[in-house]
């Protein structure tokens, strides 16, 4: 029962009951969005870095404003045009953003295992914001948040996770929360996108889009990115799009209640068909609505525990 | 660890519970002056119990039930960080504007009177209400704040190390109200 870590580094290390906890908490603060005045006192004096080595904006806004609304102080610390591109090891730069006594530090890294390592030395909480192809735990707990929400629960639906499942952090994180609240996931991809040990972590593998996600309760389609076509994974963006884009008229033999997400930023017409983004069935809007909830309780949880 | 407790003494049975929720229902409408203005608003988990009995009390004295909403105090605590387990935050739901209105705040046992301070704070962040008073059902002493409540089940005079223990049908199968003593002297 309720959250005694210092960090929050991953979805494979926290345990079932604490995912329901993050949730339960996040769920709580989801009034706090609706009401005229925004902002609750929790955090007063309390100190957020977002230390974002990666370029992101809506991960990066996201804590910015849950850490606003609950009161904290919240900077934001790029990486271009700072100490980094002098030559200041990661390391080095943490140690001196902890000499500021910061509470929290929420840190995006394009090397899987950055947060681990700051999380090892320094004394304030760690949030991994995403590193490299390893995890984005906060993403999976707010699509989590997300499903629980439109389907009343978790345990025994159906998710199908769609495209570049080898470089996705958000894959990974997802499939690691929803094993771990009963959720049965199916990965589907072109074999140049799925990992070749992919089983192991207690996932079906499909290769074929229609077949992937005819029973699924959840389609979650993954960002293509572009890079990877240079890389040779993929023929060309057409092809991908054609294969394993998803349309109107493959949504036709899905389940009528069927929910469709997406971590974004969307490729409209890439992997995700204009329509289909903008159908009924998808949820991405209220995903981006209940990150902001999800890094409050997160945030929450980290700043006022005492291991802190 | 934790200070485990054991009974001394019953103070409010069933029947006496009832009582004191019917006597601090009339003494809210009289002094409402029958107005509608007026909406209950407890404090979770048992103070949420209470606001809706007062409400059906209330409601069968005026006809019309008042407004009743749930506030949870969590994100409003003074004590972040010194408790060895974060408190879980619980979700408030008042789904009526306060703005202008009397708003009773309802608790089970008023005791520091941090919680009602937290209460406070919590109910001006969603509005601005015209009064607001406090209901308990049991005033045990020992405030650290100058809050003074304005109805009151029982006033019950306790050492600090005592603790007052609310059980209500609807979360403990019985009604009844006993005060408790640590087991270690």
């Amino acid at each position: 029962m309720g959250w005694k870590r210092k960090d929050l580094l991953s979805m494979r290390d926290i345990e079932a009951t604490e995912i329901a906890h993050v949730l339960d908490t996040a769920e709580s603060m989801k009034e706090i969005a609706s009401r005229e005045i925004k902002k609750v006192p929790t955090l007063r004096g309390k100190t957020v870095v977002n230390l974002f080595y990666e370029a992101s904006t809506r991960t990066r806004t996201s804590f910015e404003i849950a850490g606003k609304w609950l009161s904290a102080d919240v900077v934001n610390f790029s990486a271009s045009g700072s100490s980094t591109e002098k030559g200041e090891s990661l390391l080095d730069t943490a140690l001196n953003i902890e000499a500021m006594s910061p509470d929290v530090v929420v840190v995006r890294h394009r090397a899987s295992g950055a947060p681990a390592l700051l999380a090892r030395h320094l004394k304030c909480g760690v949030v991994n914001a995403g590193d490299g192809a390893h995890e984005h735990p906060t993403q999976a707990l707010l699509d989590l948040l997300t499903i629980r929400e439109k389907k009343g629960h978790l345990e025994g639906l159906n998710a199908t996770i769609v495209g570049d499942v080898t470089h996705s952090r958000v894959a990974r994180s997802n499939i690691h929360g929803m094993r771990k609240m009963g959720i049965t996931v199916t990965v589907a991809g072109p074999p140049t996108l799925i990992p070749p040990a992919c089983q192991e972590l207690g996932v079906k593998v499909s290769h074929r889009l229609e077949e992937a996600i005819a029973h699924a309760d959840v389609i979650m389609m993954l960002r293509l990115q572009h890079e990877r076509m240079a890389g040779g994974l993929i023929p060309s963006l057409r092809e991908y799009s054609r294969v394993w884009g998803l349309s109107l008229d493959k949504l036709r033999h899905c389940r009528p209640d069927v929910l469709i997400m997406h971590p974004g930023p969307v490729n409209r017409g890439v992997e995700l068909a204009p329509e289909v983004a903008d159908s009924p069935y998808s949820v991405i809007l209220d995903q981006v609505a209940n990150g902001v909830a999800v890094r409050m309780a997160v945030l929450y949880l980290l700043a006022g525990s005492k291991a802190a | 660890m934790s200070t485990t407790y054991r009974e001394k003494a019953q103070v409010l049975d069933e029947t006496a519970l009832d009582r004191a929720l019917t006597r601090i229902a009339h003494e809210i409408v009289e002094q409402a002056g029958g107005g509608s203005d007026v909406a209950l608003v407890g404090i979770k988990t048992r103070g949420v119990t209470l606001a809706r009995r007062i409400a059906g009390k209330i409601a069968a004295i005026e006809g019309a039930p008042p407004a009743v909403g749930a506030l949870d105090i969590t994100l409003y605590r003074d004590d972040l960080g010194l408790k060895a387990e974060q408190p879980i935050v619980r979700g408030t739901e008042i789904r009526f504007p306060i703005k202008g209105r009397t708003v009773v705040l309802v608790d089970d046992v008023l005791f520091t009177g941090r919680t009602i301070r937290a209460a406070m704070d919590a109910l001006m962040d969603l509005g601005r209400p015209r009064i607001i008073r406090l209901a308990v059902l049991v005033d045990r002493g020992h405030r650290e704040l100058p809050i003074r409540p304005d109805y009151i089940g029982k006033n019950l005079p306790t050492s600090r190390r005592e603790s007052v223990a609310v059980m209500l049908r609807e979360h403990d199968g019985v009604d009844r109200v006993v005060i408790q003593e640590p087991t270690e002297p």
